[in-house]
């Protein structure tokens, strides 16, 4: 591949508003979801698969009594562990389903129907007889189970880290907050469940695997799949042009993918098409783990801190690690000589936690965030003064400078929006009507990422016009929009000059969209593959020639500590008969980086305070530990925000543009908005009341007298 | 697919006599409910009669032998109830109760009768993969040592203790509500606090209502507290969530004094909780947030809280205060 060392792209469409590319294709129905593609894209008589899941939480499959499904007259076949095709690869234990007899949680795929209709494979389904040698099991989440040190947090992070004397510090210490803050297992729940469609062919004598998933990364889900059934990259294929949300769900393949892959190995061609259902996602396509957030903070009486300890106990499941990065945030926030985070996990018999927006950063800075209000009334000060007492000069874990840190002006900015001068000081002492009313404020910070393993393609059309290919995915963030601008600006013509193609693994590699990475790494990439073209074929090039590359590493970055940040405000009610909280105002201010569409990073930083707002008063998974699995497995039991709920929630966000970081001077938004507003909600909430609570998410019942 | 058969009658009776010729025999309404049932697993009828469009979606005043008020057709639909502009005016605790119900369309779909006979989220109800009595008799309650914050205190028992999810129900029995049914053997008039029942050692029965017996009407008394009325709901989000508690309150007033008070509680028991010993504890005294607190302390003593349900008890203390304080303002 060759590598084009990028220059900062004169902006013209980028940094102003354009509408949509696939807007009129989505509000008109004419945009095809991965489980709507037809005879149109070669998904001809389809078989349809449903999942049977374990009711065990632990154990083994003794018997799968398949005699009642096969005799329905739809259903075609029943897949399980005796009778399933062999995998190539097995260590991944989520994703080898049906290969041998071992259940690892309540929920797992133990069998697939095929049927002609999803109604026939659903009944099939529930005709299916399983039983099972069930062992005693461990699905609950406890202070005193936690004790497993895993080697790294997501995605790559040190466990622990400790400089200074935490201890002796808070033993000196003139003010300590030492409190413990607990968020809830939380779904991602987008609009659109995952589903597969999938079909074997041989082409040249090789056998070929094609799948429409619903994907935030086409490219990873052939790394993830393609080896599991000993295929080269090239003989399988993934499209995903329409994607419903994911907040990471859809980051990586899950089991059903591979249950669709399973399914068609056995069909001779024929596709076969696969939902997850609502509540399926539930046990199936990952969750953020609960967290428990010990803090303690050591001050001077002036608020100036001297010691910051995190300890973080969470969970994962006994299958399949995966360590939510909760202190990581905690580690560059704020100055203090005396510093030490640490994690630990209970190992439990549960289904495999995954991504979910911000991961890490978001409970942990709900711990941190609401420490530091605690920090701020026990010191006297307001809790935006604390912060600028506590500005460090230098990231405190690296000792690098950051490229861009301007949280105080965020703060400042915000607080003039929300009148900040006027708020009283003390708590629970602002009633309107049946209300008590308060306001709060934390700060939010997101690493900016650029992954590696991007490339892009431009090839002349001629007449001044540019095909421009990388195999991204859009998921309803904009990223088609957002990419046809860069490209644009990066070969120096109109958006509308641009034929934009994603979405499709057969394009030039791409990573996930995930991590608020997507437009910085995909982007730099366009921008390199434009700017060799340009170096290569001039600014009038022949129709046809063409042009692939991918950026350079910049060595001189690695001087810096790249870091988005922003300042959450949340004006919170509570009901003085009721308890009910309400959040009638919601302001993020931002500093991320050149904003590429101020239309589309709106969106993002807008459904990033909803999201916040949501978990902080209503999102919570009820596991129920006895039988292992969530029972407030839909949206009726599962409450996201509703329209009612959502009511003034605005975003802002600093002029600049941060070209150390990428060509287009951007740094990423997708995540950065759900960062700290649990926290601002909980202050505003203690401001309203008087009433501190420490946990997630903040309900009625916990503000009544 | 499971094969079964779906009628469509020409009459109330025709309907009546289907579903009592067939074991396992459902009529099925606005199918809000039934058909999420069917999909899950919770039911599986061998025969459903679909009642949504037989001529019961009128309504009209009555004023006769057994009174004045209005008879609503149990087949009209909740939206078109909610606006009614006689239900508005004399009878707003319906309205009220009505629209902070489920969404848009759902309303749309839903019917008064059907509205009736939904039966309780109990999240372990809902899920045929963990045992309760209330959908497989004997197989246990989940719901008593495990996701309980919408749990019932009052009326439960070891074998249930789910909460009745309806909002409308709750407005009918403070205002004393009949409910019209037809049966094999004609038509009988259920009193609104007879029609649902406790969950006793039997929750998988919900009402008094036989399975072939169909609701055609429901009668609302004409009372001055009804035209003084209204419906508090406390929820965890602002609309489209299940009721934590609610309040359906009426009230009418002699000068500072209680004439008449009527309040009912959903989100505490199998059924809709008609509160009449808080309500003879306030008649003929002053209306006061005091007294109001009282009486329904006095109206909880009979309650059995755990700790993920203990909240619901100030909550209803400060839902009724405020409920009937602002009742008394409008009055004012």
């Amino acid at each position: 591949m060759t590598e084009q060392v990028v220059s900062p792209v004169r902006v013209r469409s980028v940094g102003r508003r354009l509408d949509r590319a696939d807007g009129r294709e989505k509000v008109t129905g004419a945009a095809t979801y991965a489980f709507e593609h037809g005879e149109a894209d070669g998904v001809v008589d389809p078989l349809h698969v449903w999942l049977v899941q374990s009711t065990v939480a632990k154990g083994r499959v003794a018997r799968v009594d398949s005699a009642a499904a096969l005799s329905h007259p739809e259903v075609e076949a029943v897949i399980d562990h005796t009778n399933a095709p062999r995998l190539e690869d097995t260590d991944d234990r989520e994703l080898a389903i049906l290969q041998d007899d071992a259940v690892g949680f309540r929920g797992q795929i133990v069998a697939l129907v095929l049927a002609g209709s999803a109604e026939a494979a659903r009944e099939g389904a529930a005709l299916v007889d399983v039983s099972y040698d069930v062992e005693p099991h461990e699905a609950e989440l406890r202070e005193d189970n936690a004790t497993y040190r895993p080697d790294s947090v997501n995605p790559d992070m040190e466990t622990d880290t400790e400089d200074g004397d935490v201890d002796a510090a808070l033993e000196q210490a003139e003010v300590v907050v030492d409190q413990t803050y607990r968020t809830p297992y939380e779904h991602n729940n987008p609009l659109e469940p995952h589903a597969t469609i999938a079909w074997w062919d041989t082409v040249d004598g090789r056998s070929t695997l094609s799948m429409f998933d619903s994907t935030q990364g086409v490219h990873g889900v052939v790394q993830s799949v393609a080896p599991m059934f000993g295929l080269e990259p090239d003989q399988m294929r993934v499209r995903a042009p329409y994607v419903g949300g994911g907040f990471g769900s859809k980051g990586e393949a899950h089991a059903h993918v591979v249950a669709a892959a399973l399914a068609a190995r056995t069909t001779n061609g024929r596709p076969v098409k696969l939902a997850v259902t609502r509540q399926q996602m539930f046990a199936l396509t990952g969750y953020r783990t609960a967290t428990i957030s010990h803090v303690r903070l050591g001050a001077r009486a002036d608020g100036t801190l001297t010691a910051i300890e995190h300890a973080v106990k969470e969970q994962s499941s006994a299958i399949k690690e995966y360590a939510e990065q909760t202190a990581s945030p905690t580690r560059m926030m704020y100055a203090a000589p005396n510093r030490r985070t640490s994690h630990r996990l209970a190992l439990l018999d549960v289904a495999v936690p995954s991504w979910m927006r911000a991961p890490g950063e978001m409970p942990g800075m709900f711990a941190h965030e609401v420490a530091m209000d605690e920090l701020a009334a026990a010191c006297g000060l307001d809790p935006i003064e604390l912060r600028v007492r506590n500005e460090p000069d230098l990231d405190p874990e690296t000792g690098k400078p950051f490229n861009n840190r301007r949280l105080l002006e965020c703060l400042q900015r915000g607080a003039e929006r929300f009148d900040w001068a006027s708020r009283p000081s003390e708590a629970r002492s602002l009633q309107e009507g049946d209300w008590w009313v308060g306001t709060g404020v934390a700060a939010a910070t997101y690493p900016a990422m650029k992954m590696p393993g991007n490339s892009a393609r431009v090839r002349s059309l001629g007449e001044g016009r540019y095909a421009v290919a990388i195999g991204s995915v859009d998921i309803g963030t904009g990223a088609r929009t957002v990419l046809t601008q860069i490209a644009a600006d990066a070969l120096e013509v109109e958006p509308d000059a641009i034929d934009l193609a994603i979405a499709d693994s057969r394009l030039p590699s791409a990573s996930v969209a995930g991590g608020s990475s997507g437009t910085s790494s995909w982007g730099t990439a366009i921008v390199a593959a434009a700017q060799l073209f340009r170096a290569d074929h001039g600014e009038a090039p022949d129709a046809g020639v063409e042009t692939t590359a991918s950026a350079a590493d910049d060595p001189a970055a690695d001087q810096y500590a790249f870091h988005s940040f922003g300042a959450v405000f949340a004006e919170a009610r509570v009901n003085r008969w009721t308890g009910e909280i309400r959040v009638p105002r919601l302001h993020g201010v931002y500093s991320v980086g050149r904003v590429i569409n101020p239309m589309t990073a709106r969106s993002q930083f807008v459904g990033g305070l909803v999201m916040g707002l949501s978990a902080g008063l209503f999102e919570e998974s009820y596991r129920d530990p006895r039988f292992g699995h969530v029972v407030t497995q839909d949206l009726a039991t599962y409450h996201v925000a509703s329209h009612a709920d959502v009511l003034d929630v605005g975003a802002e966000w600093l002029e600049e543009s941060d070209e150390a970081f990428t060509p287009m001077g951007s740094r990423g938004v997708g995540e950065i908005g759900i960062v700290g507003t649990a926290a601002a909600v909980a202050n505003a909430a203690y401001h309203a009341t008087g009433t501190r609570v420490r946990s997630l998410p903040l309900t009625a019942d916990l503000f009544l007298d | 697919m499971r094969a079964m058969t779906y009628l469509r009658p020409e009459s109330p009776a025709a309907a009546v006599e289907m579903v009592a010729a067939t074991a396992g025999a459902q009529f099925l309404g606005g199918g809000t409910n039934l058909v999420d049932h069917l999909k899950l697993g919770v039911t599986s009828p061998e025969l459903l009669v679909d009642i949504s469009r037989l001529p019961l979606d009128t309504i009209e005043q009555y004023d006769g032998a057994s009174g004045r008020g209005l008879r609503l057709g149990a087949n009209v639909r909740n939206s078109d109830l909610a606006a009614h502009p006689v239900v508005r005016s004399r009878f707003p605790v319906v309205a009220r109760a009505l629209l902070s119900g489920a969404s848009g369309q759902i309303r749309n779909q839903a019917t008064t009768g059907g509205n009736l006979l939904q039966r309780t989220r109990c999240v372990y109800f809902q899920d045929v993969t963990t045992p309760c009595n209330k959908r497989e008799p004997g197989s246990g309650c989940s719901a008593l040592e495990g996701y309980a914050r919408y749990n019932a205190i009052l009326g439960a028992s070891d074998a249930c203790v789910a909460t009745h999810p309806s909002d409308l129900a709750v407005a009918l029995a403070a205002l004393d509500a009949v409910v019209v049914v037809l049966g094999p053997s004609g038509e009988r008039r259920v009193p609104f606090d007879e029609l649902h029942r406790l969950p006793g050692d039997d929750p998988s029965v919900d009402t008094t209502l036989g399975d072939d017996e169909l609701i055609t009407a429901v009668e609302i008394p004409s009372t001055a507290a009804g035209e003084r009325s209204t419906y508090r709901k406390v929820r965890d989000r602002a609309s489209y969530a299940f009721a934590l508690v609610s309040v359906a309150g009426a009230l009418d007033l002699d000068g500072r004094t209680v004439r008449d008070v009527r309040i009912a509680w959903g989100g505490v028991a199998h059924k809709p909780w008609r509160a009449r010993r808080a309500e003879a504890a306030l008649v003929g005294r002053e209306l006061t947030e005091d007294a109001v607190r009282a009486a329904v302390d006095e109206e909880l003593t009979a309650a059995r809280t755990t700790d993920e349900t203990a909240y619901k008890i100030p909550m209803l203390r400060g839902s009724t205060a405020l409920t009937l304080l602002r009742l008394a303002e409008e009055i004012r």
